[in-house]
């Protein structure tokens, strides 16, 4: 006899959870480009199960305008994941607060580190990059410019790549912060790679730390855009400076605060 | 309208006196100088307009040529004037003459100033018969086939080609929008012109060009009248070329445009000179027009802190009116902008935010306020979001807001998919109808949260203003006191574009917007 509410979870073989384990509940909401109806609805069902959901239940669906109807669809799905198996690339390295940053940089590196940071190119959003830079932070981590012993410039938004390079230069700067918020057609992708590239071609992709950040972006994504490190939702102004200051003392950047120096 | 928020009266009659005088200092400046913008409104106005062989806009064509001979002092209304009287050519003749290399309005024998304005009087009455066509055709649609109540339900189409957004736009008119903005491309508002012809690509956004202007106005005219709702067109009189697009609007019957006298300066870093001279050009138009402007003050609180920053968008709101009474825009067409951006985690926010809303709709009882929802806080949870969303159209409709940028779930993923406009205006719909008449019944506690929230943010929004009017607007945008951005007098985008007015400079268009009720 069974003395628990379920068997226990086999990890190999994992698949989404309802009210029971295993019992693949999903619950998806999506627009087909057809005309209301049952026939509507029956395509929505048909749908579901080719993508592989069994027992397919549409729970609601109503016209959005002439030849467009939105569904809400439950399905129980069959397909299962190895979660034992699964690999994430993640920054390295331990993440400190803003205090302990402060004190981290001034014991281990013996200066001041500096970044520059900007919303590059045709992206006009600041949010991102004020989240992280800008004093006040954002949802009680504070920003890059609260912190000791570090300087921070914020350059804003529609940057263009040259003048985040030149402004880099300019202020010897550890680390490149881009951020990136539209993502329509892979806009930021293009922007991201522009920005790699022309660091390549200054010859400053191994003296200066590049990283990425916005809602749209993993540390996946920036590694495989040739950046140091991307930060995604959640991720804060602790997140950034714990990796950069740890990446300086991995490069030996100590003595080193002038470019020409690394 | 008593209060209900037990505002003192003398406090915001203060804050609106320094405001006001605030804007007459500026005013001073603004009527010494012009821009290359405002000179390429004057020249479209005149009827110029299509693109040389190189696909720039021939207003750019014409004001550069001026530009580059030292002449845009005297301005392009003179220039044109004069070519008119010693080619006999039209305005738009004139400009491609100029661009083919065949005519150098500078080197042209000169007549008088009087002489060249009386020349541009044709150009200038085919251009007041279509505008005042427009003006006519929107009253006859707002007599016959009417409009939604307020709050409009306003809505956003962003999906860089005009045809798609068309399909978009009429879908939400179907689903109950009042209101389309078609929202640009995110690089446009630094674009020193204005693209030409129908676009079908852009980031974020569609390019606010003439043609897609037309292409979207047909579009709503058509859909409006299929569900017997006049739906406002709204696009953006911002950035470089705020009065250029002010005018295509004013040609195309837009309905709503985004007009700040300072967002510009502050979150595109376009020059303070050059963006306080076109806010005046920009706004004698949509006066004239019969367009609602809005204003961006929402803007200050994703950079700012709502709750502490909140007497900075009251303070601005105010600037904002009063740089409006200065163009003559009536009290109807104001619509003032701010925003439910307070941090959800507040205990009590709601209480401020509701404060804060009904305080803005005491100060401008009659303004069109536009109220924008949640989206700092907007993380991706697109059902915590929903719920933001409806606290947020709670305080629409308690408060009379109205213009409602409708809330959408998806904030902070994407630019709206057709079922998440559909979900938002059903949030928005169920709340204004359930909750109608609650601003009527409901009353609040003298001396609580609410009350003493609004006194102490109007308290601090008068002493702000009175400090901005000693100190100077220029010296406050320096000195960062508006959504914590420092701009510098002889910074950003568009300097080289600003000129001191010559002698002989004159803008036949100004009197003949600002005549009107």
């Amino acid at each position: 006899m069974t003395t628990c509410a379920t068997t226990q979870v086999d990890l190999t073989k994992v698949k989404p959870y309802g009210d029971a384990l295993n019992d693949g509940k999903v619950q998806l909401a999506f627009t087909l480009p057809v005309p209301y109806g049952e026939e509507a609805e029956e395509c929505a069902k048909q749908y579901a199960r080719k993508l592989g959901f069994e027992e397919p239940n549409v729970a609601y669906y109503c016209e959005l305008t002439n030849g467009y109807t939105f569904f809400n669809v439950y399905g129980a799905a069959q397909a299962t994941i190895d979660f034992t198996q699964i690999v994430v690339p993640k920054v390295e390295g331990d993440v400190y607060d803003r205090v302990a940053c402060g004190e981290w940089i001034e014991e281990n590196i013996g200066r001041d580190i500096v970044v520059v940071g900007a919303s590059i190119e045709s992206d006009a959003h600041t949010v991102g990059i004020d989240a992280i830079i800008q004093m006040k932070g954002f949802h009680g981590h504070f920003g890059l410019e609260r912190y000791k012993n570090v300087v921070a410039y914020n350059m804003g938004s529609q940057v263009p790549c040259e003048a985040l390079i030149a402004k880099a230069k300019e202020v010897n700067a550890d680390a490149i912060l881009v951020s990136q918020t539209v993502t329509q057609k892979d806009i930021h992708i293009m922007n991201l790679t522009k920005m790699a590239e022309l660091m390549e071609a200054e010859g400053l992709r191994d003296k200066v730390i590049l990283t990425c950040g916005g809602p749209r972006i993993s540390h996946e994504l920036a590694q495989e855009l040739g950046y140091d490190a991307g930060f995604g939702p959640g991720k804060y102004a602790d997140h950034v400076m714990s990796f950069v200051m740890q990446e300086v003392q991995k490069r030996g950047w100590e003595k080193k605060a002038d470019i020409a120096d690394r | 309208m008593k209060s209900k928020l037990n505002l003192d009266v003398k406090v915001v009659e203060s804050a609106r006196q320094h405001a006001a005088n605030i804007a007459h200092d500026m005013q001073e400046f603004i009527e010494k100088h012009t821009t290359v913008s405002t000179e390429r409104t004057i020249v479209r106005l005149l009827g110029v307009d299509g693109v040389d062989d190189v696909d720039t806009p021939l207003p750019n064509v014409l004001v550069d040529h001026l530009k580059d001979a030292g002449a845009l002092p005297t301005g392009a209304a003179y220039w044109i004037g004069n070519a008119i009287v010693q080619t006999g050519k039209t305005p738009q003749e004139i400009a491609e003459e100029v661009a083919a290399g065949n005519l150098e309005l500078t080197k042209l024998p000169t007549c008088a100033v009087e002489e060249a304005a009386e020349a541009l009087k044709p150009a200038i009455a085919k251009t007041f018969e279509q505008i005042d066509m427009q003006i006519a055709k929107r009253k006859e649609y707002l007599d016959t086939i009417g409009e939604g109540k307020e709050p409009y339900i306003y809505v956003i189409v962003a999906t860089g080609n005009i045809y798609e957004d068309v399909i978009q736009a009429q879908a939400a008119a179907r689903q109950g929008a009042d209101i389309i903005a078609v929202i640009r491309t995110t690089a446009q508002s630094l674009l020193d012109y204005v693209p030409y012809g129908p676009t079908t690509e852009g980031f974020g956004g569609t390019y606010a060009t003439q043609e897609n202007f037309r292409i979207m106005r047909k579009a709503l005219d058509e859909v409006g009248e299929e569900v017997g709702r006049y739906i406002r067109l709204c696009n953006y009189s911002s950035g470089m070329c705020m009065p250029e697009i002010a005018a295509m609007g004013a040609l195309e019957r837009l309905d709503v445009m985004l007009n700040d006298a300072i967002y510009g300066i502050l979150f595109r870093d376009i020059n303070m000179q050059r963006t306080l001279v076109d806010q005046f050009m920009s706004r004698v138009i949509i006066g004239y027009c019969g367009i609602i402007f809005n204003s961006g003050e929402d803007n200050y609180l994703t950079t700012d802190d709502a709750i502490e920053a909140a007497h900075t968008v009251t303070a601005s709101q105010f600037i904002n009116e009063q740089f409006a009474v200065l163009a003559n825009i009536p009290e109807e067409q104001m619509g003032l902008g701010h925003a439910f951006e307070m941090d959800p985690e507040t205990e009590d926010g709601f209480l401020l935010e509701l404060s804060q809303a009904q305080m803005a709709r005491e100060i401008f009882p009659k303004a069109r306020l536009k109220y924008m929802p949640p989206t700092k806080f907007m993380t991706g949870n697109i059902f915590k979001g929903h719920l933001q969303d409806a606290l947020f159209n709670l305080v629409t409709v308690w408060t009379n807001q109205s213009l409602l940028l409708t809330g959408m779930l998806t904030e902070a993923i994407h630019t709206p998919f057709m079922q998440d406009r559909y979900l938002a205006i059903e949030n928005a719909q169920y709340i204004f109808n359930n909750c109608r008449h609650i601003g009527e019944e409901m009353e609040f506690k003298k001396d609580g949260i609410i009350q003493k929230r609004a006194q102490e943010v109007l308290a601090k929004a008068d002493a702000l203003l009175e400090e901005v009017e000693k100190e100077g607007l220029f010296s406050t945008i320096e000195k960062g006191i508006f959504g914590g951005v420092k701009r510098p007098f002889d910074g950003g985008h568009g300097l080289e574009g600003v000129c001191t007015k010559g002698e002989n400079y004159f803008n036949p268009f100004i009197e003949l917007f600002m005549d009107h009720e």
